[in-house]
């Protein structure tokens, strides 16, 4: 679609708000767990900012990586934490829960 | 005054810098820290999106599009593709960073660790 | 000094950042009005002499190819950094609580079926939808980032379905090491073919057919593929790095059942 409608530049000033709120929204969830969705959602809303500002060749790397890989790294580290933390409550037995 | 209007899209971009710059100065967790590096980051990608666009262009792809129509920049977008993917590398190397900070101390709040220095 | 008074001092440290940052953000074109002589050029460049439709991708690995080279061998170097870091170290206390260690105390719940099923499917459309974007880069948008990260899901894809045991069977960790430097490598490689036939460095040297068919633009497609290699790979190798953190030792009465 070219980019010389109304409806295109409604859209595009929507989109760089919500893009904002989201930016808002993962700095001030403070729990990294469910930061690693918030910052999915945030991927998301970048690209479609990507997307429906004629920029498709970013929108398809972003998606990637904003949506699966950065998440997946956030939950990986913190489940080592978290076995880390457990491992040092209880160094000698095995915890059954 | 006219031209904060017709510059007001750029102000997404600062508003979103100044968001990861709180979310790193006032951060209780070394995790939370490092997803808000990501935020700043996309700042950046913002900034640029915005500066290559026209009104009324179309994808740099000329596939299907003869070759003179208005298009918008492909050179910002060559920059922001390859920077996307080396942000993820790159946080990545901060979070096993993070993974071992907390096995040699045993805390992941950066206010602690400036303490236990001493 | 306290969070409050970090606090504080913050607020006056962004509003002068961000006076400084509106001050020379009044200075661009105004929005949507981007001059910019040199992106048309390109365009121009990109289809008429090198024969390749998408110009994103012909600026990534034909004319500015050695920013390119500089981004890929960041994301190298940030692998090797964190394999360096996540790297098994081998301490006496391991070494004691080897048969007791099932670490936080969950056992591993088999994947639902539902996870399984769509995992499955999924791995098949991943791989050709992959191989599809790594080589019509220089034709539709794509190219060996874009490509390289969507092959990269499909080891993932295939832990979620099964265990962490099938995906080192299927991406061994020594293979896809070699393959991801090996890669690295080619890059350079293709730069030095040029040289070597007295041109400077990653010019385009392959034969570049005609506009809109895959086999044209030349060095492209090689760089885009070898690209894709090294991306996939890369992210394959974050991914067991950060595994085999938290794998969980699996006690030794269990070890060799499916």
């Amino acid at each position: 679609m070219t980019s010389n409608d109304a409806i295109s530049a409604t859209l595009r000033i929507a989109v760089l708000l919500l893009v904002a709120v989201g930016a808002t929204g993962v700095v001030c969830t403070r729990e990294p767990l469910s930061q690693a969705v918030t910052l999915s959602f945030y991927g998301l809303l970048l690209t479609t900012m990507f997307f429906v500002f004629q920029a498709p060749d970013v929108a398809l790397s972003q998606i990637v990586v904003g949506a699966v890989v950065s998440p997946l790294m956030i939950l990986l580290t913190l489940s080592r934490i978290r076995r880390g933390k457990a491992r040092e409550t209880n160094p000698s037995q095995p915890e059954r829960s | 005054m006219t031209a904060l209007v017709t510059h007001l899209p750029f102000f997404v971009a600062i508003w979103v810098l100044a968001c990861g710059l709180y979310g790193i100065i006032t951060s209780k967790n070394l995790v939370h820290l490092v997803v808000c590096v990501a935020v700043l980051q996309s700042s950046t990608y913002v900034l640029l999106v915005l500066v290559g666009f026209r009104e009324g262009g179309a994808a740099p792809v000329f596939y299907d599009l003869p070759l003179g129509t208005l298009v918008v920049d492909p050179i910002v977008q060559a920059l922001m593709l390859t920077d996307v993917v080396v942000e993820a590398t790159v946080m990545a190397l901060l979070l096993a960073m993070v993974v071992r900070v907390y096995e040699r101390t045993g805390v992941l709040d950066p206010d602690a660790l400036l303490r236990l220095r001493g | 000094m306290s969070p409050r008074t970090r606090r504080i001092l913050f607020y006056f440290g962004a509003a002068g950042l961000v006076t400084i940052l509106a001050w020379g953000v009044l200075g661009l074109p105004a929005y949507g009005q981007y001059q910019g002589p040199y992106g048309d050029l390109v365009s121009y460049a990109a289809v008429q002499s090198r024969h390749a439709t998408d110009v994103v991708s012909a600026v990534n690995f034909d004319i500015r190819a050695i920013d390119t080279l500089g981004e890929e061998f960041i994301l190298f170097t940030s692998v090797m950094g964190v394999v360096l870091l996540l790297r098994k170290r081998v301490e006496p206390k391991d070494v004691d609580e080897a048969a007791a260690d099932v670490a936080t105390g969950r056992e591993k719940e088999p994947p639902s079926n539902a996870v399984r099923l769509l995992c499955l499917g999924l791995v098949g459309v991943s791989v050709l939808f992959g191989l599809y974007i790594v080589t019509h880069g220089q034709l539709t948008p794509g190219g060996g980032f874009q490509g390289g990260v969507v092959l990269a899901t499909v080891p993932l894809l295939v832990y979620l379905a099964a265990d962490v045991r099938v995906l080192h069977q299927i991406a061994p960790r020594k293979l896809v090491d070699a393959g991801e430097a090996l890669a690295a490598g080619a890059f350079i490689g293709l730069g030095l073919v040029a040289v070597a036939l007295q041109e400077p460095f990653l010019t385009n040297f392959l034969p570049l057919g005609t506009t809109g068919r895959i086999d044209s633009s030349g060095t492209i497609m090689a760089i885009s593929i070898v690209t894709g290699i090294e991306v996939g790979g890369a992210f394959v190798v974050l991914l067991s790095s950060f595994l085999a953190e938290t794998l969980e030792r699996i006690p030794e009465e269990h070890r060799g059942e499916p």
